[in-house]
């Protein structure tokens, strides 16, 4: 997967669970919850919606892997972060 | 005959809009059926009939705003023409339907559950704004709804608001002003509404207040280790668990579940905890998941998952308005540690929820790191006194400990 096809990913996974929000202004580097105010049921139906287009497991262990729009692109696209 | 009425979904509400009709003259309907949709302040509700029969006219137009109480429908009554309208019926028992509903279906992918168009709440304001038949929309949201963009294709470029002078320009630029003020019109409603019932609560229940910290160890533990196994659409949150200590501790005590009506309180003998559940944009409602004493925590979390998709889709029952018995808010899931709660009126007790946060907990003489989140309840003191308040804490506390047991 490249970087912008797991953006583009990430970003259609954020629409669905928060619709208004404007994902072109969305900030690469800051926590998604606090940005688009999501709560852990959001974060989970976020995960389910990338593990079903992905086929990855994404357990819970790796779920902080996934916490700003840019560590997101980093994990799916397989670069290993921090 | 029966009268189907305006219902009063939830204790503020006083009078509501008519938006659908999903019934025709001549229809038979079943005991929760739904039959309308209506617009409270806050949100467009699925309004079910509570009686069996034959619907014989419908008195309300679409469109219109009625008191509650205000008769909407009649029907003719399916025990024996002219019997009283609320004969028992022996097969089926009373909420029957009701109940087995919320047992939801699969996870959370929305739909199923009524078989028709999921439609936006403000795809639906557009389309009565722009005259534009949603039955007439193909939708291409999430699972097939019908979006903004749905209504604006539907209405074509021609057919602008009637009162628009220059259809010419782009009709996407022209709508959003009436669309965006309707919302607006909305979150003031909604505040207002708001506004009355916790100024009402304040005035009326003498609250009292009680919290204890529970240690979240093994039900984390136990989380973690069920989910593990599990794909993310299976998986369990902390709050499914919450909710269930919850729900049975309301059965170990059944003076905190229920209301407080014609100056005494009425225990419920079900335990249908209302979820308060934020929406986005501001706001909040406490729909119920009925029964959640008798629901195993996979059920309870396929509930919960559907209940927070509906409510922020505009897609509630109005049994799940009026049945709550008592609240529960997980406030901790946006990050405070402790909630002192407003109890929802007519109900005696709202229990809630603070973060779960790492904190040095000493047990048994040693200090350790534990996950640890305070558990708060607000009671009404004309129900009860603290000293069951305080062993109904300590019985959530006791049903968390054991986690493969909730």
């Amino acid at each position: 997967m490249t970087e912008s096809e797991a953006r583009e990913l990430l970003l259609s996974a954020l629409a669905e669970i928060a619709p208004e929000a404007d994902g072109t202004a969305l900030e690469g580097d800051v926590e998604l919850a606090e940005q688009l105010d999501i709560d852990s049921m959001d974060f989970l139906n976020f995960i389910t919606v990338l593990s079903e287009r992905t086929g990855r497991e994404i357990p819970e262990l790796e779920y902080p892997r996934l916490r700003t729009l840019d560590d997101g692109v980093a994990y799916l696209t397989g670069a290993h972060g921090p | 005959m029966g009268d189907f009425r305006m219902p009063a979904l939830g204790a503020d509400m006083t009078e509501g809009r008519l938006l659908e009709w999903r019934v025709a003259v001549g229809d038979r309907v079943a005991r929760g059926d739904i039959v309308a949709v209506v617009d409270t302040s806050k949100a467009e509700i699925e309004v079910e009939i509570f009686e069996a029969g034959v619907i014989e006219e419908l008195v309300v137009p679409v469109g219109t705003m009625v008191p509650v109480g205000t008769v909407l429908a009649h029907v003719r009554s399916a025990v024996g023409g002219e019997a009283r309208p609320a004969a028992p019926e022996p097969t089926v028992a009373p909420r029957a339907a009701v109940a087995a509903a919320p047992s939801p279906p699969p996870p959370p992918r929305l739909d199923a559950a009524t078989g028709r168009p999921r439609v936006s709440p403000l795809a639906r304001r557009m389309a009565a704004d722009l005259g534009v038949d949603l039955g007439a929309c193909s939708g291409t949201g999430p699972g097939g709804a019908i979006t903004k963009a749905d209504v604006e294709r539907a209405a074509g470029p021609g057919a602008g608001p009637p009162p628009g002078p220059a259809p010419t320009p782009a009709p996407v630029a022209a709508h959003p002003v009436p669309a965006s003020t309707s919302q607006e019109d909305r979150q003031a409603a909604m505040r207002r509404t708001i506004a009355d019932l916790m100024a009402r609560s304040k005035r009326e229940i003498p609250h009292y207040y009680l919290g204890q910290h529970i240690d979240m160890t093994r039900a984390l533990a136990w989380l973690t280790e069920t989910n593990q196994a599990r794909p993310p659409g299976d998986r369990l949150l902390p709050v499914a668990l919450l909710v269930k200590a919850v729900a049975l501790a309301c059965r170990d005590h059944p003076s905190l579940n229920g209301f407080f009506t014609d100056g005494a309180l009425q225990a419920a003998d079900r335990v249908h905890p209302g979820i308060a559940i934020a929406l986005r944009g501001g706001g909040l409602m406490a729909p119920a998941i009925h029964d959640a004493d008798t629901l195993d925590l996979d059920a309870l979390m396929a509930a919960l998952r559907d209940l927070t998709q509906r409510t922020r889709h505009g897609q509630l029952r109005g049994s799940e308005m009026t049945d709550p018995t008592i609240t529960v808010t997980n406030l901790g899931d946006r990050g405070v540690e402790t909630v002192h709660g407003v109890i929802y009126p007519p109900q005696v007790a709202l229990v809630g929820f603070g973060r779960i946060v790492e904190r040095p907990w000493a047990s048994e003489g040693m200090i350790g790191a534990h996950p640890v989140v305070h558990a708060t309840l607000a009671a009404d003191h004309r129900a009860g006194d603290g000293h069951t308040g305080g062993l109904f804490l300590a019985a959530i506390d006791r049903r968390l400990q054991e986690p493969d047991r909730l």
